[in-house]
Formats: structure tokens, sequence, C-alpha cells
């Protein structure tokens, strides 16, 4: 167990300079001159060679390297070369707002996910079952931000029940918070129950085939309290490992939805930095979503031994 | 270390059925050497024929629009749908059917690039780590799991901040993003072409890698790259619309369905209807690449079958 963490660990450090090194080499390496990109073409060249010396962008790629990995490894990233504020204090607000919608979509995703996906598994040969099959293939088909906009389209301005878009953080206003928050929530969650459902079917048609199931139906278990007690923990593997890849499908949702609905979080704050030519603002952004993926696919690989005890001790 | 349960569901799921003479004999194998007796399964027929509309569709629109799709006349602003304008004009007085029918050339056409892009690069890539030593094979995986940290959009967001946005650099983006989806499923197939009898033979006979990996593996994998092109195309067309919603897709004033659906937001009081008929474009070719993709997985894998 211990071998295995530290493996797994010394993964996730890899994986984390390795992605860092690509962010750096695209964002502040590719472009050429970054302070020429703020600047604008038509700057004088003391204006930009004032720059580069007062972000330090005449010192070599690897001194630049080391010293952007410190300010993130330091929570402290500096500032940025188009507005001149600082970026830390930016992207700790922007993060908070992006993981409220993310964290509650996936809770969304997943009670919607687990009891549609084993009802579509036990019935996958009766009509409710197909027809369940049927809604999240459709499901499946839309992406988040058109389901934002259907949703916009029927809550905000046909029934009027919920405000089209907008963002209260939750200690000034939680009712409004809340009202605001249901339908980012429900565009980005119901897509990705949509596509879990798929996975949690056929992982529980996967259960519903072995032994051990049949030797509980055999001792007299009614057949959901047999998937219940024997069947869903042992779905839960191929489940959770999508559940880890689907963290980044959700995100990148994420930054559309944010835009849909305008709320001022990691993917707003990307797209400005983008529009802005804000090189260090959009790098920073890129490295922390894709730090994020990574990091949860690591608690990911974590789990399986959690959740299946047979991992413990088959190892390699 | 344990096995990664997705790597089970890889190699369990992987249609292979090696082209050799008496195959025909074995019932599990007949799947890809006698398709024409297969029944055709709903996937494929729904899929095919909804793939098949929007083909058509590109293709009509190279010679016949209802409209000019870019016309911009005051006039004929924000017409409801009527026989002149099937689904309407918006702000700008243009046909939204004719843009439709357009920017289904511009959904296929980014879809084919990136999915072109993803299987040059993604499948010699998987053939190769399938071949080479194993621990050189694993390192390639993780350089390629490392890469699924990189979404499409978040890749065509970074290259549209470097280079500016466009219709290629969202096509290369989109297929650098699905290289890791072929490159793993290819890798698991090879593997296991690898270990069947027939490159035993021809490894006894003399051949070298190479042959084996083109004669061999190649034709033996083929069936999933086309099940895999389908779905990436999927997956292709819903970011190209997310990107062309954000602005950085293909650029105004050639039709997109992706710029059709952000143009709709600020008109989403006065008519909604601008947002549907996009909406239901992208839903449709999303949906039929997808249904293809699982009916071809289908037909080509007959273990799967009584999972119908």
């Amino acid at each position: 167990m211990t071998l295995r963490l530290l493996q797994r660990l010394a993964i996730l450090v890899a994986s984390l300079v390795v992605s860092s090194v690509i962010v750096f080499a695209f964002m502040a390496v590719l472009p050429g001159d970054p302070a020429r990109v703020a600047l604008g073409v038509n700057a004088s060249d003391a204006a930009v060679a004032e720059m580069r010396s007062e972000f330090g962008l005449d010192r070599s790629p690897v001194a630049q390297y080391l010293s952007w990995v410190r300010g993130l490894v330091t929570l402290d990233p500096g500032s940025s070369y188009v507005s001149g504020t600082a970026i830390g204090p930016q992207l700790a607000d922007r993060l908070q707002v992006t993981l409220w919608l993310v964290v509650t979509a996936m809770v969304v995703a997943l009670v919607v996910a687990i009891p549609v996906g084993t009802v579509m598994a036990v019935r996958h040969r009766q009509v409710s079952g197909l027809a369940l099959s049927a809604v999240s293939q459709l499901g499946v088909a839309i992406p988040a931000f058109l389901a934002g906009i259907l949703l916009i389209t029927v809550f905000a301005v046909k029934l009027g029940w919920l405000p089209a878009n907008g963002w209260t953080p939750p200690a000034d206003d939680p009712a409004m918070f809340l009202k605001q928050l249901v339908l980012p929530v429900a565009s980005l969650g119901l897509v990705q129950a949509a596509v879990l459902t798929r996975y949690v079917r056929s992982a529980v048609l996967d259960v519903l085939r072995e032994d051990y199931l049949r030797t509980a139906r055999a001792k007299g278990l009614p057949p959901m309290r047999a998937l219940v007690r024997h069947g869903l923990r042992n779905a839960a593997v191929p489940v959770v490992t999508v559940l880890g890849l689907q963290l980044a499908t959700l995100l990148i949702g994420a930054v559309v939805v944010e835009r849909v609905f305008v709320i001022p979080g990691l993917g707003s704050l990307l797209l400005d930095s983008v529009s802005q030519r804000d090189l260090i603002m959009v790098q920073d952004v890129v490295m922390i979503l894709v730090m994020a993926v990574l990091v949860v696919n690591f608690v990911v690989d974590l789990l399986y031994v959690l959740i299946d005890p047979r991992l413990r001790v088959s190892a390699r | 270390m344990s096995e990664l349960p997705s790597e089970h569901a890889d190699t369990s799921a992987t249609p292979l059925s090696p082209n050799r003479p008496g195959a025909e004999t074995n019932p599990t194998q007949d799947a890809v050497g006698r398709r024409s007796r297969r029944r055709l399964n709903p996937s494929l027929l729904v899929g095919g024929s909804l793939v098949c509309l929007i083909v058509v569709m590109a293709l009509v629109s190279f010679v016949w629009t209802p409209h000019d799709p870019t016309l911009v006349n005051s006039a004929t602003r924000l017409q409801e749908p009527s026989s002149d304008y099937w689904f309407g004009t918006d702000k700008f007085g243009r046909d939204v059917f004719s843009q439709i029918m357009v920017g289904s050339r511009t959904t296929l056409f980014v879809g084919f690039v990136a999915v072109g892009v993803a299987a040059v690069i993604g499948v010699p890539v998987g053939i190769l780590a399938g071949m080479v030593p194993r621990w050189f094979g694993e390192l390639l995986m993780r350089g390629n799991d490392l890469l699924l940290a990189f979404p499409a959009l978040l890749l065509a967001i970074m290259f549209a901040a470097v280079y500016g946005a466009s219709t290629l650099v969202a096509m290369i983006a989109i297929g650098i993003a699905t290289v890791p989806s072929f490159a793993r499923l290819i890798r698991s197939g090879t593997l296991q072409v690898l270990r069947t009898d027939y490159v035993l033979a021809a490894r006894a006979a003399g051949r070298g890698p190479f042959a084996i990996g083109t004669r061999h593996v190649l034709p033996n994998v083929s069936s999933l790259v086309t099940v895999q092109a389908s779905v990436s195309f999927a997956i292709a067309v819903l970011a190209e619309a997310a990107l062309s919603f954000l602005g950085f897709g293909t650029p105004p004033p050639t039709p997109s369905w992706g710029r059709m659906l952000q143009e709709s937001q600020e008109l989403l009081f006065l008519a909604p209807r601008l947002a549907v008929f996009p909406g239901v474009a992208i839903a449709v070719a999303v949906l039929g690449f997808n249904l293809l993709g699982d009916g071809l997985r289908d037909r080509f894998d007959p273990k799967l079958d009584d999972r119908r």
C-alpha cells in the first residue's frame, strides 16, 4: 500500500513537472516575446525593453521557468503584464466560483446517474431501460453550453422562475446565490449525468453476470438487494475511473458555461485573458486547470484501493 | 502495481478478427468477414442516416441554398419561419436555414481534419507503443495519459491565445487533443494481435517488425480505427461548436453553428428559435456520429451482442 502510494505520488510529481514545462514552453517561449504581444505591434522598442526588464522577461527561459514555478508553489504568482494587478488573489477568487459550479454539478451528476444507470442495466431488455438509454444518448449529444441556453430559454425566458444569468457570492445573499446556481449547475450536471449513466449501466451489466451475484440470488436475496449489497461496490471501480477523466470535461465545460451565464469564474478569467493577450494569466489559469485534473486522477487512483480490496494484494 | 480497470475494459471490448483463410469457420470471428449476413443494428441505421443527412446537406449547400447565407438585409430582420424563410431570419436578416446548411460544411470540415490529424499521429504511436519493449511502451502511454489532462477545448484556447483564432488552429488543436484516445486503443489492439499465432508464424518466417506492423497489425486494428474515428468525430463537432460559441473558432462571415448560438444568446427573450435550430443541428451531428460509432463497434465485436 505504501509502495503504491509512493509510486503514484512519484508519477503525479513527474506529470506535474512535464505538464508545467509543456505549458511554459507553449505560452512563454513559442509566442516569441510576451512583452511585444502584450503591448501590441505598434509599441516602441524602448517600451518593450522596459517591460521585459520589469517582468524579468530578459532572463533565460530556464530562469523564467523556475521563477514561474516558484511563484505557483509559493502561491505568489506575481502580477499580470497587461493589467499590472496581482494574479494570486484573482486566481483564488475565481477558482472558488468555479469550484462551486464543478463540485455541485458533479454531485448532481452522481445523484442522477447512479440510480438511473442501475435501472437501465437491470431493465436493459425492457422498454423502460431502452427509453432511458435513448434519453441518455441524446443527453450525451448536447453540449453543456447548449443545455444552458435551452434551460435559460425555458426557465428564465418562458417561465420566469429563475434568473437568466449572474453570480452572487454565497456570503452576500444566500438565497440569490442558490437561485443563480440552479441553471448553470443543472446544465453542467445533467449533461455529465447523461455520460455517466452509460458507464454505470455497462459496469452494472458486467456485475450482473458475475458468479457472486448469482450466488447471492441463490441464497435467497431479492434482485435489488443482491445488487446493492454485492454488486454496486464492484461496479464502482470502472465508474470511479471515468469520474476522474470526466472531471477534465466538467472543468472545461464550466469554462464555456460560465460564459453563457456570465459567471466570474476561472473560465471567464481565462477567456478574458486570451482576448486581452494577457499570456501570463492564461498560462497560470491553464496550469491550474491541468493541475486540478492530474491531482484528481491521482486521488482516483488511490480510491480504487479503498473500493476494491482485491487491488491491495495483487501488486505486480 | 495493479492493472488499471480501464485497460481491462479496453482489451475486453477489442474486436479483432485475423485476416486468414479458414477464419470464417469460427463463429466468433465471422463478423468482419461476412458482415452482410449480420442484421443491421438500430444504432448503425439511425447513426448512419443522421450522418448521411448532414453530409448531404453540406454537399447540396455547395450548389444550392434557399438564400445567400451571408446576405445582410435589414428589411427581413428577425422574420418568423415561413414558406420563404423555412427557419426564419436572424437579427441581420440572414436566412437561418441557409446558414445551417453552410454551417454543416464547417462542422464536417473541422471534424474531418481534426480526426485525420488524430489518426495520423495516434495510430502509428499506438502500434509502436505496442511493439517496442514493454517499459518503453509504458513510458509512451504515460506521456499519452498526460495529454489527457489537456482537453480539446483547453488546448484550442491555448493555441488561440498564441496564434489567434482561426479554423486551422481549432482543427489542429482538437486533433492533437484526440490523439491519446487513438493511441491507447490502438496499443491495446496491437498487444492482442501480437499474441496471435499468425504473428508468431510471421516472426518465425523471418519477417521484420516493420512488416509485421504494417502487414499484420495495421489491417487487424483498422476496425478499431474506424470506430474511434466516428466517436472522435462527435467530440470534434462538440469542441468546434464550443470554440465558435466562444469566438475562437471559425471567424465571421463563414456560417458556423456555434457562432449562430452565440449570436442567438442576446436575443433569447425575443427569438428563442434562433438558439433552437443550430442547437438541434449540433445535437443531430453529435448523436449521429456517436450512434454510428456504437453501431460499428457492435458490428465489429460480436462479443457485445447480448448487451443490446
